[in-house]
């Protein structure tokens, strides 16, 4: 896991991509392209990007009736301002109509770093998980987000995609993705550790560490949160008797909860979620802030160790 | 069709509303009523679709951006062969295609579910821009409430239809001048709504009475300079077309009982 880049830039580099092989795909930005680098398809596709201005609610609602005309709008926005500020718009006029909009978000999670708690969305994935119908992707590195770019603008329907501002290690394995079915990325008997988006890294290294220890524990890249991967989720957690979950979001509403909706009544197990303790992040280097809430390969290898 | 035979669906039209509303127990009547001319003329002289082919990619398009009035848009729609005129006793109803908000998926002939208040004009914008975008001769209209324009989200609509020039988007509001909790000065002053519109990038046509036949028919047909959007500012009346309805900010949202229903169907026969 040597080279490093943003899940966001992957996200730009793959629209482009995407742009050329279908001439529906449109794009659209709320004045922020060079950060949720959708700069990358304006350039190469300028009559197909519509920049809406800092107006979210409008945005979103222009991509609903775009898709109506058969085009395949990717609406892009900071996770804060595309879950949280336009939420109702996509529940309302996207998600309740079944209308084929792509909300692409980036700068989610406490990893935006410097520009604080304000900016974090940490509960863009409860927002999403609420809706019914709505798909959920969270990729883990660059090449996933490019598979999982393809893959969301080949399925018909509302789903929303969590992007990342901080740059971030590409796995060496490549893997096939398939929305809806996770990725066992390392088989281990003492622990089944479900991750998504940056921390499936950081929850690989904390493998690693444990390991040096003697103890093995199962990953799994839950790179689809919704609709969840249940058969995987139950399979493992039966087969660790500890289940732990990490992700970069409140432990309210996100992943862990997708995974707990699984096994209630059905397996038996020792539970952990680790992510954001139902508080607001702060400013800091990103690396920084990710440590403060507890969110390192060590500090997650602490909490395994404790669980188990 | 000539204005004597829009004026007669107008009234079918308007008993559907009263009987829609009357039999759900529920619904909004006063609405309905002040954008039933509008809508009527619309649909029947203007815009091109077949309701044997609701689905026609290239057909024009319509959003009811203030979709609790959904009687009257469901009312016209039956009028237009979309669907049974037997569906309306379902109005509200459990399991109903006909929901208390218009729902897309559900009925044909309609393009986009709304009925929260604000966001289907932003959904016509989308619509226009696609059109433009696939060079389509294909023109977009959307019916606002005058209190709906409190939305923040309305204007920046209008924003957005000025910037991306879409003169194929038509912008019709239906200025009722009353909400639930009053008239729009008591709730909310718009002030000068047709001065905001203008400076906002519109074409602006005010009709003085939104109700009146051949005005609305000559606004519909009006064409207005290449890449501007245009809009219809109607002023109208609430409950229009039912005495004790009109003017009556207390049935925007409340159903006729069977006395009254009685005799709002009496004013309103042929």
């Amino acid at each position: 896991m040597s080279e490093k880049i943003a899940t966001r830039e992957a996200y730009g580099k793959a629209l482009v991509e995407l742009g050329a092989a279908n001439e529906k795909v449109v794009v659209l930005d709320a004045d922020l392209a060079g950060a949720t680098m959708t700069k990358l398809f304006k350039g190469a596709y300028p009559e197909r990007f519509f920049d809406c201005g800092i107006a979210e609610a409008n945005m979103t609602n222009i991509s609903a009736g775009l898709s109506t005309m058969g085009l395949i709008p990717f609406c892009s926005t900071f996770a804060i301002f595309g879950a949280g500020r336009a939420y109702e718009q996509i529940r309302n006029s996207i998600a309740y109509p079944k209308f084929n909009v792509k909300v692409c978000c980036s700068h989610a999670g406490v990893s935006v770093g410097e520009d604080g708690g304000s900016h974090q969305a940490i509960e863009d994935i409860g927002l999403m998980r609420m809706i019914p119908g709505m798909t959920i992707v969270v990729p883990a590195d660059g090449n996933e987000t490019r598979k999982a770019v393809f893959a969301v603008a080949e399925m018909e329907g509302p789903a929303y995609m969590r992007l990342s501002r901080l740059a971030s290690p590409i796995f060496e394995e490549d893997h096939p993705f398939e929305i809806g079915k996770a990725i066992v990325l390392r088989e281990g008997k003492d622990a089944a550790v479900f991750a998504c988006g940056l921390m499936v890294a950081e929850a690989l290294e904390a493998a690693k560490l444990l390991s040096a220890e003697g103890i093995e524990i199962s990953v799994i890249n839950m790179h689809t949160i919704k609709p969840i991967d249940a058969e995987c989720v139950t399979k493992y957690a039966q087969q660790c008797g500890n289940v732990i979950t990490v992700e970069e979001h409140s432990v309210i509403g996100g992943l862990g909860d997708a995974v707990a909706d699984v096994l209630m009544g059905k397996v038996c197990c020792k539970f952990t979620k680790i992510g954001i303790n139902d508080v607001f992040g702060q400013s800091g280097k990103a690396t920084e802030v990710l440590r403060e809430y507890g969110l390192t390969a060590d500090q997650i290898a602490a909490k395994i160790k404790a669980t188990i | 069709m000539n204005t004597a035979e829009l004026s007669k669906v107008c009234k079918q039209v308007r008993r559907d509303i009263i009987n829609m509303t009357a039999n759900a127990s529920s619904g909004h009547p006063g609405g309905s009523l002040s954008m039933t001319d509008l809508m009527t003329c619309l649909f029947v002289n203007h815009m091109r679709i077949d309701p044997k082919d609701p689905k026609n990619p290239d057909r024009d398009r319509f959003v009811l951006s203030k979709g609790h009035c959904a009687p009257c848009y469901y009312a016209v729609l039956a009028e237009m062969g979309f669907f049974s005129r037997d569906e309306f006793e379902n109005f509200r109803q459990l399991h109903s295609i006909l929901q208390g908000h218009p729902d897309c998926k559900k009925v044909p002939g309609i393009d986009a579910s709304t009925g929260s208040l604000g966001q289907g004009c932003s959904i016509a914008v989308g619509m226009a821009l696609g059109a433009k975008l696939q060079k389509k001769d294909i023109n977009v209209y959307t019916i606002l409430g005058d209190g709906e324009c409190q939305e923040g989200q309305i204007w920046e609509a209008l924003m957005s239809a000025a910037h991306f020039k879409l003169d194929n988007l038509t912008v019709i509001i239906d200025n009722n001048g009353l909400q639930i909790d009053g008239s729009n000065d008591e709730v909310m002053s718009l002030g000068d709504l047709a001065a905001k519109i203008r400076a906002f990038g519109f074409e602006l046509i005010e009709l003085a009475d939104g109700h009146d036949l051949e005005a609305i028919d000559a606004a519909f047909s009006a064409k207005t300079a290449e890449g501007k959007p245009k809009c219809i500012l109607a002023h109208t009346v609430k409950g229009k077309g039912v005495s004790f309805m009109e003017n009556q900010a207390g049935w925007h949202g409340k159903a006729p009982n069977a006395e009254q229903r009685a005799q709002a169907l009496k004013e309103l026969e042929d």
